[in-house]
């Protein structure tokens, strides 16, 4: 088990593993989520209430859906910072960060442009995209912290410090938010309201969903990578991995 | 001076308590302070310009102060709270006591927790004292200004505590003021809901025992965990300078 | 003779990608005074942190007594006394509340025995000023006051002597010597060319360390 966590915690060790890995999340995210999506904007019913608008939900949810899992990915990996000090956690977080930023946006974007069509404006301050908004203030703050301290191990300790703060605020704002929102405006509908979906609908989400998981797991990989390449770029083995790739 | 036989080590009995050492600090800190009186004024002064902005931006109109007039002097007081902030640990900082206190044997959550309370002291209740001033001139009722206040002496101290996170890990870091804001001011969203949100129940004639009662478990919350957060981004911060 | 208060196995260092130091491993005894020493740069304000517990980003090991120091934190921190270039004075407090404020926290003291000691460096008279007011050589004085009651055995002084006078300069060699005789364990860094007997040196630079 410590073996195990040992080498974990190797950048190189990971940079291996993540080569082998990364064709099967890309492609295995690809399939998914192009099967999802065509299923979901061209075959599955339409909604009796909403046309085909509600379509948006097959891009909205899963961003939503990731942008706040990532947040709790990075979590965890405070945590291991912060106890274990492995390198590598720190690598994730701030390799996730900008990722979960971008989604947080995607989610906050598609639910203004489902917004025009269901409430007649882009802009409505419903409890969830309230919430997502200051979702992303939390992932904004997180990428400013990491880029002003230059010292790298420093930079790991502090924002795993402000990661797992936000953490423990995340349902705390998720409920005065909701509070907020009940005594401002009785929704009379929400997002996060749903109308007994049928399975030609729940399918397609779900695969999507699963999708998108698989991509962000590739593409954290990728840019995990990067960010080893660069902290690691004195050490022997990425020497000789620059020279193999230039010859 | 008495030396152990086997290394000179000081009596354990030496030690002084922990309650002793947070004395020592907490007074410290306001003794400091007094002798700098415009630093302690320039907050407040601050929390009366930002409410008097809102009747000349907005409108000057009786039934729209009394509508959000609750929520105007709570956000003031928080961002005078952000303001005042940056100072909880930069002169320790600067002039090294810091480093002698993170160097104390006693507990370092508590001492950081006595640094917060003479904060609060210096910047919370000021502002709460003078809330009910600025709450008739924005029209409030007697009524809704009492519970103003009151749910800013509980979320006063909040702001203080979750700050010292913030001023923590941006301690020794260029452009630390406009970074803080960003990192706190999310955090500070669920005190200002609760804050304005039982305020205006209470302008409704609702009850709003219960939600001051979440507020001071709000309040319980930040005093057992913030302190450790805001000493472990102490120890980071002091390890980086 | 006795067991080495403090002892360093291959402590290694690196800052903003530079390595400050490898394999470094010392032994700090009780009754030595210890300088360390090397050009602008090569980590010795680094070291006094990592030796005090002020840095932590380090790897190797440190044994307070021969057990592991992160274990022992309360118990080291009750016999260490840090001095660093910033001096943990605070400009608006006088003389005697600083020195009381930084004392009040280790050992209960009287304001007879502060005075003494601030009398002792040289600023009878000044005790009622704030220490904004003071030179800077004066402020450096309202910590070295300190040196005076302090009874930890381990002292980590960064630049003591830095803007002290000839004449204080002397009385806190003699200070530290008389130190190390009584017992006590001294670790120094000083551009002050400080020649005392039996000096045990460690030096930085170079990454080759001791």
């Amino acid at each position: 088990m410590w073996q195990f966590f040992h080498k974990l915690g190797s950048p190189k060790w990971f940079f291996g593993i993540a080569n082998r890995l990364m064709p099967w999340l890309m492609w295995g995210g690809v399939v998914l989520l192009f099967a999802g999506l065509i299923w979901g904007l061209a075959f599955a019913p339409k909604d009796y209430l909403q046309g085909n608008s509600y379509r948006i939900i097959f891009i909205h949810v899963p961003s939503a859906f990731l942008a706040q899992s990532v947040y709790i990915m990075m979590a965890v990996a405070a945590v291991v910072t912060l106890v274990w000090r492995m390198k590598l956690a720190d690598v994730f977080v701030k390799a996730a960060a900008p990722v979960g930023a971008v989604l947080t946006f995607l989610a906050l974007f598609t639910g203004a442009v489902w917004g025009k069509p269901t409430w007649g404006t882009w802009w409505i301050w419903d409890a969830r995209l309230t919430s997502m908004l200051i979702l992303l203030f939390l992932y904004f703050g997180v990428i400013a912290l990491g880029a002003a301290i230059s010292d790298e191990k420093s930079s790991a300790r502090a924002v795993a410090v402000l990661v797992l703060v936000g953490v423990v605020n995340i349902p705390i704002i998720k409920y005065s938010v909701e509070w907020w929102n009940t005594l401002h405006q009785p929704a009379t509908f929400k997002l996060t309201e749903k109308p007994a979906m049928p399975m030609e609908m729940w399918v397609p989400l779900l695969l999507s969903v699963l999708g998108l998981y698989l991509i962000f797991g590739w593409f954290a990989c990728l840019r995990m990578q990067t960010e080893i390449l660069v902290r690691e770029r004195r050490t022997r083995w990425v020497k000789a991995l620059v020279q193999a790739e230039e010859s | 001076m008495a030396f152990d036989a086997r290394a000179g080590l000081r009596p354990e009995a030496d030690a002084v308590s922990v309650f002793t050492a947070m004395r020592v600090v907490f007074v410290r800190d306001l003794r400091a302070a007094f002798r700098q009186r415009q630093d302690l004024l320039n907050p407040l002064l601050f929390f009366v310009m930002v409410v008097t902005l809102f009747p000349l931006g907005v409108s000057p109109e009786v039934s729209f102060l009394q509508l959000a007039g609750s929520g105007i002097l709570w956000v003031a007081a928080l961002l005078s709270v952000l303001l005042s902030l940056d100072h909880l640990f930069r002169h320790d900082f600067d002039d090294g006591t810091l480093e002698q206190l993170v160097l104390q044997p006693q507990p370092l959550f508590l001492l950081v927790l006595a640094k917060t309370a003479a904060h609060w002291v210096l910047t919370g209740l000021p502002l709460i004292l003078l809330a009910p001033l600025l709450g008739v001139m924005v029209h409030l009722e007697g009524n809704s200004i009492a519970v103003l206040c009151l749910t800013l002496l509980i979320g006063t101290p909040v702001l203080s505590l979750i700050g010292a996170i913030g001023a923590a890990l941006t301690l020794g870091l260029k452009s630390a003021g406009v970074l803080l804001s960003l990192l706190i001011i999310p955090l500070y969203i669920p005190v200002l809901i609760f804050g304005t949100g039982t305020v205006a129940a209470a302008a409704e004639g609702a009850p709003v025992g219960g939600y001051i009662a979440l507020m001071g478990a709000f309040l319980v919350l930040a005093i057992t965990l913030a302190p450790f957060a805001a000493a472990a981004a102490l120890r980071i911060s002091l390890s980086n300078s | 003779m006795s067991e080495p208060l403090l002892q360093a196995v291959n402590l290694q260092c690196e800052r903003d990608d530079r390595m400050l130091f490898r394999d470094l491993s010392f032994s700090i005894l009780p009754g030595t005074l210890t300088r360390v020493e090397g050009p602008n740069g090569s980590g010795k304000t680094t070291l006094l942190r990592i030796l005090a517990g002020l840095n932590d980003a380090w790897s190797g090991q440190l044994l307070w007594l021969g057990k592991p120091r992160a274990r022992r934190r309360e118990e080291f921190l009750h016999n260490m006394l840090y001095l660093g270039h910033r001096p943990g004075i605070k400009p608006l407090l006088t003389p005697v509340e600083n020195l009381r404020a930084l004392m009040a926290g280790r050992k209960a003291m009287s304001d007879g025995v502060l005075l003494k000691a601030l009398a002792g460096t040289g600023l009878a008279g000044f005790e009622d000023v704030p220490c904004r007011r003071l030179s800077a050589g004066q402020q450096r004085r309202v910590a070295l006051a300190r040196l005076l009651i302090a009874d930890e055995p381990l002292w980590i002084l960064d630049e003591v002597f830095t803007a002290i006078d000839i004449d204080g300069v002397t009385a806190l060699e003699h200070l530290l010597v008389q130190r190390a005789r009584d017992g006590g364990a001294v670790v120094v860094t000083t551009h002050h060319d400080l020649q005392l007997p039996s000096m045990q040196r460690i030096c930085l630079g170079g990454a080759d360390g001791l």
